[in-house]
């Protein structure tokens, strides 16, 4: 395939999922808008004032970032795991692209951007839904975008991969439900990890969405448990990682191809 | 007679010398060698499957449930990893020049694998875009091809509300939308209705007409019979028989007629004509083999000549049918 067509077969898989992601907004971008409202109004209106401040920012302030990050994280990674196994599960329309000539860097960077898409969009409408609540700060624009651009990667890359391996349903749930969840809550969302105590302060570092909130946490308010380049350094070498898993992947074909 | 195994001989692909002395001289479309394929569970799919297609050519791959056919048409396409063996497609190889030979492929698989909620338009000009073929060149292109499959109509339906023949136009169409040299069809008639199936087949033809060579796996023989130039049998993943239609059927060196009495004498017409091995069907109806060195003339006169009425003479239809219930039964390999 020439670049240009390289391109054009892109846009394909990218238009195709953006066109869903729009098309059933209910489905896609409500649910975290809504869910975020009910913690701005439980944070910041009930219990926010009782909490006070945390790393000299009022407490809805400080968990803003956190719970963007959250809905980026789950709405990214959610969206790609699903796209993938229900196009080879389902109508098997993966078949589609399979027996064309799209290389599959091509198949990986069109699934993980439709994925990408909803991250990033996902992220600006909480955020837009929290300044009501918290007001506008933000500390460093391009470290704001980089975090939010590359977490939806990441996430997008790991639903793929989830995507591809799940055998039915419940195995793009649990990955989810067991393991995102815990990660996110535990990564620092609603809290500093300098209130913990050192042993889990280390666990915590060994969380990769502490590194993603954190890093995320910088660019709004100019604060973090980790230096910025630390969590910058950490979420490339994932993007990294998880590009050449499900570049393998696809290129094998596993649980694709017979 | 020949015996399956005779037939399967004579007609084994055997090095690619033979079979163009059948199938003509031309561009090779399809070169397919030793494919062997065994399946994780350790099942052996394809023992070395070899055929060549030249360009323009209609074949029809046939063959019972669990033969082969449609692991032959996974690997060609690449949702099927081979185990063994080369496949080239206008003479670009399937492992080295993927790229180039997918583009020369269209395929229908047997399933329907699109998604229920795109529209018609949609899945047709998506599928352009795979091939990288932008969507201002493929928006025309699908509604040509919509058209001429007599699905314009429902272009902007959600594809779920298709009935299940437009849904098998629907992968026709898609299979065409890049222009492929090859077409592939995976038991494209399975389930559909007499009409559809008749206008399906005016369609392969038009397309065969206009120089695109077809591969098609079929369990209706007389699917075959209308429409390919050329058949392979395939049964417990080898080729058992391969040739034009009419090379495997002149093989049988005997045809089957049935004879329709003016009485119901069928018994005593049997006496009569027993050196043609009757076989009766009803008691005014027999059926009676004819080989090369006899004649209906003959049967027909002596049972004149017996006073036994002869009513009607016709050949018993599904001859293809016949070699292939003879080959397959037979598990000749």
């Amino acid at each position: 395939m020439t670049p240009f067509e390289a391109w054009i077969s892109f846009y394909t898989i990218v238009r195709k999922d953006v066109v869903r992601i729009v098309r059933i907004w209910p489905q896609t971008f409500l649910p975290a808008v809504v869910t975020s409202v009910l913690y701005f109004l439980i944070f910041g209106t009930v219990l926010g004032s009782r909490i006070g401040e945390f790393q000299g920012v009022a407490f809805l302030s400080f968990v803003v970032p956190g719970l963007v990050m959250m809905a980026v994280v789950t709405n990214a990674f959610s969206n790609v795991a699903f796209v993938m196994f229900s196009s080879k599960f389902f109508a098997r329309n993966i078949d589609e692209i399979l027996v064309s000539p799209t290389p599959p860097f091509v198949i990986v960077a069109g699934f993980v951007a439709g994925g990408v898409t909803r991250g990033v969009l996902v992220g600006l409408l909480v955020f837009l839904t929290s300044i009501p609540f918290a007001g506008l700060s933000i500390h460093s624009l391009p470290v704001v975008l980089l975090f939010l651009v590359l977490t939806s990667l990441a996430l997008s890359l790991g639903g793929l991969i989830n995507g591809i391996h799940a055998q039915s349903i419940d195995g793009i749930n649990i990955i989810p439900t067991f393991v995102l969840t815990p990660l996110v809550y535990l990564g620092g969302v609603f809290y500093s990890i300098e209130i913990l105590p050192g042993f889990w302060q280390g666990v915590t570092h060994a969380n990769p969405i502490f590194f993603v909130v954190d890093g995320f946490r910088y660019g709004f308010l100019g604060i973090s448990d980790t230096p910025i380049l630390v969590s910058t350094g950490v979420l490339l070498a994932g993007c990294a990682l998880l590009s050449l898993i499900a570049w393998y992947e696809i290129r094998s074909g596993l649980r694709l191809k017979q | 007679m020949a015996s399956p195994e005779t037939i399967a001989k004579a007609d084994r692909f055997s090095g690619g010398a033979a079979w163009q002395e059948t199938r003509g001289s031309g561009e090779p479309a399809l070169v397919v060698r030793e494919l062997r394929k065994v399946y994780d569970g350790g099942t052996e799919a394809l023992k070395g499957v070899s055929f060549d297609m030249p360009a323009g050519d209609f074949l029809a791959l046939l063959g019972p449930n669990g033969a082969g056919k449609t692991t032959v048409i996974g690997i060609l396409t690449g949702l099927v990893h081979k185990t063994s063996g080369t496949v080239a497609v206008f003479g670009e190889d399937i492992d080295r020049n993927h790229q180039a030979a997918r583009r020369h492929i269209g395929v229908v698989p047997q399933e329907l694998n699109f998604n229920i909620f795109e529209r018609v338009i949609d899945i047709v000009v998506n599928q352009a875009g795979y091939y990288g073929i932008p969507r201002s060149t493929a928006l025309p292109r699908a509604e040509r091809l919509l058209e001429q499959l007599s699905l314009h109509d429902k272009r902007n339906e959600r594809s779920r509300n298709l009935s299940g023949g437009m849904k098998r136009r629907l992968m026709i169409a898609r299979a065409l939308i890049h222009q492929p040299r090859l077409l592939i069809l995976d038991e494209p008639t399975a389930g559909v209705d007499v009409e559809l199936r008749r206008g399906m087949w005016d369609f392969l033809r038009q397309l065969t007409a206009g120089g695109t060579t077809i591969l098609m796996t079929t369990h209706y023989l007389e699917e075959a019979e209308q429409l390919a130039r050329h058949v392979a049998i395939i049964n417990r993943g080898t080729i058992i028989a391969d040739g034009t239609v009419k090379g495997i059927l002149s093989r049988l060196h005997s045809e089957v007629v049935t004879v329709e009495l003016v009485e119901e004498k069928a018994e005593a017409a049997a006496a009569v004509v027993h050196a043609f091995r009757p076989k009766l069907v009803e008691p005014g109806v027999l059926d009676i083999e004819i080989d090369s060195k006899a004649t209906v003339g003959t049967a027909v006169a002596a049972l004149e000549a017996a006073g036994i009425g002869v009513k009607m003479v016709r050949s018993k239809s599904g001859r293809l049918e016949e070699v292939f219930m003879r080959l397959t039964s037979g598990g000749a390999a």
